[in-house]
């Protein structure tokens, strides 16, 4: 199995890659845990999580094909 | 029909800055009957770069007069108010009250969820925008969707507001011109669409846009009960929330001034670090220093020595600031200092 990681504003700097894929993810916080793992930055920052373009408020399960983007705030105007 | 409505209609600008000075702009040459202009600041010559209805002769006034001005020598047959304040949780009720529409416009973490909360509990509808950088984001909240029938809003995007190293600002690590130009003027879009009634608002959607690769990543917002948390149920909970204490945007740390700094470090050994981001200019070779950008400085704060007295520095004060803070949490006896008025007011200090 295999997701699409997409990354946006800050994110894209602790990442170091704007779009990535990972293997063998089964939901929301198994990811959140993988990608503090790999990139500790995340753990501070605050972001907010879309599944297939559709925002997640908890633990939601992720399968084959999903589109997982990482969306931080902007407070620019 | 649609002019009538625009003629009808009164929108609030928040923020007279890089996304207010398009959104301005374009509603004012659509002919938006009432359009008030909220801002509290100044014009400064770095503002020029991106906020266009500002010109070399308008720095040191006021921002929401100035933009009144223009605005009335674009459309003289709109009405056109300005409020040169900063807008708070004791005045955001009685300004907003007077409008059918608000739009977001602003700089900072504590307005946005302030402007946010006065919208819901004055049930307007607010058009959301934010840059940074190269991207940013729009979309429409308060809005009943009539599809679904739902309304969402800015806590059900960030049910929490991000911390001190993240709360960056356009002023300290820039943004390209053109972009809060794209958002502002999308802005504006989405009011007139919104006014008018014609085609879809971005209503519990947001669009984030990256300039540099041409792309827009759009998706849902749903409502949910934890984003109402930290929501101040009614007025009175509104009037009492302390919105900068909420997005711990209250820095209040030692400083030292550029004169102490020079002196001190004549004086003893020091520790000085730089919290910009590598390559970031003005460059710096007077005085040794170690470069450990904002982002990166919670990860990295053991290897800053203690024995000697601390001094971060960052353009113009703000992110040194949050260092300070950072530091001053994990290690509250130490003698850490925010250089005031940042590497800015040390040069200017200095006539390099």
């Amino acid at each position: 199995m295999e997701i699409n990681l997409l990354a946006f504003g800050q994110i894209t700097e602790i990442t170091g890659k704007s779009a990535w894929k990972m293997v063998e993810i089964k939901d929301s916080n198994e990811l959140i845990k993988n990608l503090e793992e790999q990139f500790p930055a995340l753990v501070k920052m605050k972001y907010s999580i879309a599944v297939n373009k559709k925002l997640i408020q908890e633990n939601t399960a992720i399968t084959d094909k999903d589109t997982i983007a990482l969306l931080p705030p902007f407070s620019g105007g | 029909m649609g002019q009538d409505k625009i003629a009808q209609a009164k929108v609030l600008i928040i923020g007279a800055g890089g996304l207010g000075c398009p959104a301005l702009q374009y509603l004012a040459a659509a002919g938006v009957g009432t359009i008030g202009i909220v801002d509290f600041d100044v014009v400064e010559l770095s503002n020029l770069q991106r906020q266009i209805l500002y010109r070399v002769d308008d720095i040191g006034q006021s921002k929401a007069i100035t933009a009144a001005k223009k605005l009335e020598t674009l459309n003289p047959e709109i009405k056109i108010e300005f409020y040169n304040v900063q807008i708070t949780n004791k005045n955001a009720l009685e300004i907003l009250e007077n409008y059918d529409l608000i739009i977001d416009g602003s700089d900072n973490f504590a307005t946005r969820y302030l402007i946010n909360d006065a919208c819901v509990l004055l049930d307007k509808p607010l058009v959301y925008g934010a840059v940074l950088r190269f991207e940013g984001q729009i979309g429409v909240f308060n809005l009943l969707d009539k599809d679904n029938n739902r309304k969402t809003n800015y806590r059900d995007l960030f049910p929490k507001p991000p911390d001190l190293a993240s709360a960056i600002s356009c002023n300290e690590v820039g943004v390209l011109g053109v972009v809060p130009g794209i958002i502002g003027t999308m802005q504006a879009t989405e009011a007139l669409k919104i006014i008018t009634g014609v085609g879809k608002p971005l209503v519990n959607k947001i669009i984030s846009y990256n300039a540099l690769e041409n792309s827009f990543y759009d998706f849902e917002i749903i409502s949910n009960a934890n984003s109402s948390i930290d929501f101040p149920k009614n007025i009175k909970a509104f009037l009492d929330y302390n919105y900068e204490w909420f997005c711990n945007s209250n820095l209040d740390v030692e400083t030292l001034s550029v004169e102490d700094f020079d002196s001190l470090r004549t004086k003893e050994k020091i520790t000085i670090i730089d919290v910009r981001e590598k390559g970031e200019l003005p460059f710096v070779d007077e005085f040794p220093f170690t470069l450990i950008p904002l982002i990166e400085f919670e990860n990295l704060i053991s290897t800053i020595s203690q024995e000697n007295k601390i001094v971060v520095f960052c353009k113009s004060g703000q992110r040194s600031a949050k260092a300070i803070k950072i530091i001053k949490e994990k290690y509250p006896n130490c003698q850490a200092f925010s250089l005031k008025g940042g590497i800015e007011a040390w040069i200017k200090n200095n006539k390099i």
